[in-house]
């Protein structure tokens, strides 16, 4: 068998007396599509901040493929295939979606800090951006400025930014968030049809969509794993019952 | 040996307390609303020239300190109710220079009304002896300097920590967002604040005439030193401002005194060595 | 909408000459026959827009506030000057010696600057730049102190153009190196490395996500632009043949903002703008006090800020109909 796509083993964060991780350990299999749940303030960003390198565990692993990246920068994991999205849009509101695509293949492509070349010399990369903004259908608007995007149209430039990374593993942090719900299930649809070889963690309140979209899910409280399984064991388990589905749902 | 040691290391601490005075109005206006204010020392020139036209006129020293605080606080307010606010949610840039446009026009204005030469300032007689202890002469004017500093640490100190108004003070610099929801009217203690601090580098210049003396380019002259002890102090802290301001001030008198060939080169040094050790400063948050 | 359907039809839209950069660069030579009194003047423009060019690179373009440029645009002028007056006069290595010189002392600053942000990078810079003032003031067996560099003699450029006293030579040099700089940076500013500056400016949280190591990024923009600083540098000394102390100051750094910010800062051509609309001013006003001059200044920079925050190109910009809107 093949070694998982994303592993980690123990890792902890506390700032202070708040430990906000705390033995964490999941496992994600090759193409797997993951929903992360659990009550606001579960830790569930926290995780993939921790995951990403924008936060560093005080211990535990984060294995990528075979490979140990616990101690890489959070671009050196990007090279390697790890990529996320941001719960608020994190975009370049002044640059083109077109622009801000295409850099982001260059990086990949190891090209970005060329200076001495123009950018249309780089028909390759421009063509690739170009191919993923419209495959996400907001090709029509990506020659204009990014804060002139509706705000759907952002949500999905969050997602092609990381598909231009070429990702093995893309972790998604609420890639719906603030989208009414009809839109909301057009962006899942878009991120199911994404290719069977990229492992999809997503984070998501909407249990409709977490069901009909995730494989397997992993629920989280108080920064520990509580329980995971698939979407029917996750909907028969008393405790997730108590902890989350009986609280109001959130949009 | 000792006798210059002590009559060094007394300068020094009596200049920093003045460095304190001018600068910790700017940091904790820093604090609270990230507004870089590069015409901070302007409101410090306000106040000088009002005690240099008020004992012009014939007003004794200490009558003419209050003023210096009233107006420079008054003039402030109205810079901040009218000008600077517009900036407060723009970029870095764009408030380094209103600001810094400010205090161009505030050497020009000085220039304009009081010409380029230097003020004189008539102090009491009684504040011009030294008094002598073991051997080694004391500034009246130092110690007068020093307690009135020390009064205001004091009064500072004691009205964040104990007073209403500061608690609300303190809620705004460690998290502005959090204050205005909790009912904290930051608008209006921003404004007072900002007074207040401003009304400090008033009284700081006006105290400062005797030490350093006053020309139009006073702004600038102190602005480099003010800016030090904000950055290195820690932005909102005034226990961090009080320790970088004696220490800039006891190093640069003993700078001045025992290695006089290096100039500010030490001073300059210390402070980026500082800033990379701790870019937030040694008191400062994140 | 039709029009731009080609996403590199629409990137080198973005990079073509336009018909008025051209029309820009030949009324730069109108100098040599329309006001051939003023040529020193010119000259001292062109560097004066070479040094604003170099700040619109990590200013405007990466967003890293400077308050102490002048560091490096002095230290290629005292060590161009230096070189010259040693006996080496051939303008033109040094110039590029210059240019290395504070290459160099710019990309070990580079370390220090790009770690921090904010007030603490304001200071550092200001720091730096008095730093390097204080050495150079207190080194006066090297540099001349407070009476500057003097016996700067330079050879002919190319071993045939003198240095002549109406100064054809020194803008013609000038103009050249300036017109070379804008050509690089324009080359720069459209490569994907200029396209991650603005992304840096625009959201350096982001960069990581997408793989970017926005430190060194930022380290290679602020060596290149010392390198830009101190060519300009140098070319102050070689065409005055002096350096005065006035070139490393803090007056220097803050004047440089404030002419890149008059003309737009992220505009290729800002600092360019800035720099003519400037100089020409202050050699009008010149009989002023300069107390005087320092009101126009702040008035300047406050109306700027308050209804012109893209400098004159910005504002021109938006009374111009855009020409990628046509359809």
């Amino acid at each position: 068998m093949t070694a998982p796509a994303l592993r980690t083993t123990g890792l902890h964060k506390s700032f202070g007396s708040l430990v906000v991780a705390q033995d964490v350990a999941i496992s994600l299999p090759q193409g797997a599509r993951y929903a992360l749940i659990g009550p606001n303030g579960a830790g569930k960003t926290t995780l993939i901040n921790l995951i990403t390198g924008a936060l560093r565990p005080d211990s535990g692993e984060i294995l990528l493929g075979e490979e140990a990246i616990t101690a890489l920068e959070p671009d050196s994991r990007v090279k390697r295939g790890l990529a996320r999205t941001f719960q608020i849009n994190t975009l370049f509101p002044d640059l083109s979606p077109l622009e801000a695509v295409t850099l982001a293949v260059c990086e990949r492509l190891g090209v970005a800090n060329v200076w001495w070349r123009r950018l249309v010399g780089f028909r390759d990369a421009v063509d690739e951006a170009y191919d993923i903004l419209a495959s996400l259908n907001i090709g029509a608007v990506c020659y204009r400025a990014t804060r002139e995007l509706a705000y759907g149209q952002q949500r999905l430039l969050e997602i092609a930014l990381a598909l231009a990374t070429k990702p093995k593993v893309l972790l998604l942090d609420e890639p719906a968030a603030g989208v009414p719900r009809q839109q909301g299930g057009e962006l899942f649809e878009a991120i199911a049809n994404l290719s069977s070889d990229i492992t999809v963690l997503f984070i998501e309140h909407d249990m409709e969509v977490v069901f009909r979209f995730a494989s397997r899910v992993i629920v989280m409280v108080g920064g520990r794993l509580l329980v995971e399984g698939t979407s029917s064991e996750i909907a028969a388990d008393q405790r997730v019952r108590e902890v989350y589905l009986g609280r109001s749902r959130h949009g | 040996m000792i006798a210059p040691a002590v009559g060094v290391l007394f300068d020094g601490f009596a200049y920093g307390m003045l460095l304190f005075l001018l600068s910790v109005g700017l940091s904790v206006t820093l604090g609270m609303m990230n507004f870089v204010n590069l015409a901070h020392g302007s409101f410090a020139m306000v106040g000088a020239y009002v005690a240099v036209s008020l004992m012009g006129l014939g007003w004794p020293f200490f009558a003419t300190l209050p003023c210096a605080f009233l107006v420079a606080g008054v003039i402030s307010v109205g810079f901040e109710r009218t000008l600077f606010r517009r900036v407060y949610r723009a970029s870095d840039l764009q408030q380094v220079l209103l600001t810094i446009g400010l205090a161009f026009i505030s050497v020009a204005a000085a220039a304009w009304f009081y010409g380029t030469m230097q003020q004189p300032v008539r102090l009491p007689v009684y504040l011009r002896t030294y008094a002598t202890f073991m051997g080694i002469n004391f500034s009246i004017y130092r110690l007068f300097l020093i307690a009135v500093a020390l009064a205001v640490t004091g009064l500072l100190v004691g009205a964040l920590d104990y007073t209403r108004f500061g608690a609300q003070v303190r809620a705004a610099v460690d998290n502005q967002r959090m204050a205005q929801g909790l009912g904290v009217d930051v608008d209006t203690v921003f404004a007072i604040t900002f007074a207040l601090g401003s009304g400090l580098a008033g009284l700081g210049g006006a105290l400062a005439i005797e030490i350093v003396g006053l020309d139009p380019n006073f702004t600038f002259t102190y602005l480099i030193y003010v800016l030090i002890v904000v950055a290195v102090g820690g932005l909102g802290s005034i226990r961090g401002s009080l320790l970088a301001a004696i220490l800039l001030g006891v190093s640069d008198a003993a700078g001045k005194y025992y290695v006089p060939t290096l100039g500010a080169f030490l001073i300059y040094l210390v402070m980026v060595s500082l800033l990379l050790w701790r870019p937030s400063g040694l008191f400062g948050r994140r | 909408m039709a029009g731009v359907a080609d996403p590199h039809q629409y990137l080198a839209a973005k990079q073509r000459w336009a018909p008025i950069e051209v029309a820009f660069w030949l009324a730069m030579l109108l100098p040599f026959v329309l006001v051939p009194t003023y040529l020193p003047l010119a000259s001292q423009i062109a560097i004066t827009a070479i040094f604003a060019v170099s700040l619109d690179l990590i200013l405007g373009y990466a967003g890293l506030v400077s308050l102490g440029h002048a560091a490096y645009f002095g230290l290629g002028a005292y060590t161009a000057g230096l070189i010259a007056k040693a006996g080496w006069g051939e303008p033109f290595s040094g110039l590029l010696i210059g240019g290395a010189a504070a290459g160099l002392f710019g990309h070990l600053t580079g370390y220090i600057v790009v770690r921090v942000r904010h007030l603490a990078l304001i200071m550092i810079t200001l720091g730096i730049g008095l730093l390097l003032y204080e050495v150079a003031n207190r080194a006066s067996w090297l540099t001349g102190g407070n009476d500057g560099l003097q016996g700067v003699a330079m050879w002919p450029l190319f071993g045939s153009f003198d240095f002549d006293l109406y100064g054809y030579t020194a803008y013609a040099y000038s103009l050249a190196v300036l017109f070379a700089v804008v050509l690089a940076a324009r080359r720069l500013v459209h490569s994907p490395f200029g396209l991650s500056l603005r992304a840096i400016r625009e959201n350096e949280r982001r960069m990581p996500a997408i793989g970017a190591p926005s430190r060194a990024r930022l380290r290679t923009i602020y060596t290149i632009a010392a390198t830009i600083a101190g060519i300009g540098g140098a070319l102050l000394a070689q065409t005055t043949q002096f350096v005065s102390l006035g070139a490393l100051s803090f007056e220097r750094s803050a004047e440089l903002i404030v002419i890149l910010v008059i003309g737009g800062t992220g505009r290729l051509y800002g600092g360019v703008v800035g720099a003519i609309v400037y100089m020409v001013a202050r050699d009008r006003l010149s009989g002023m006090n300069p107390q005087y001059w320092y009101f126009w200044i702040g008035l300047m920079l406050i109306g700027v800020v308050l209804f012109l925050p893209n400098g004159i190109l910005g504002g021109l910009a938006t009374l111009l109909p855009r020409r990628s809107r046509a359809s």
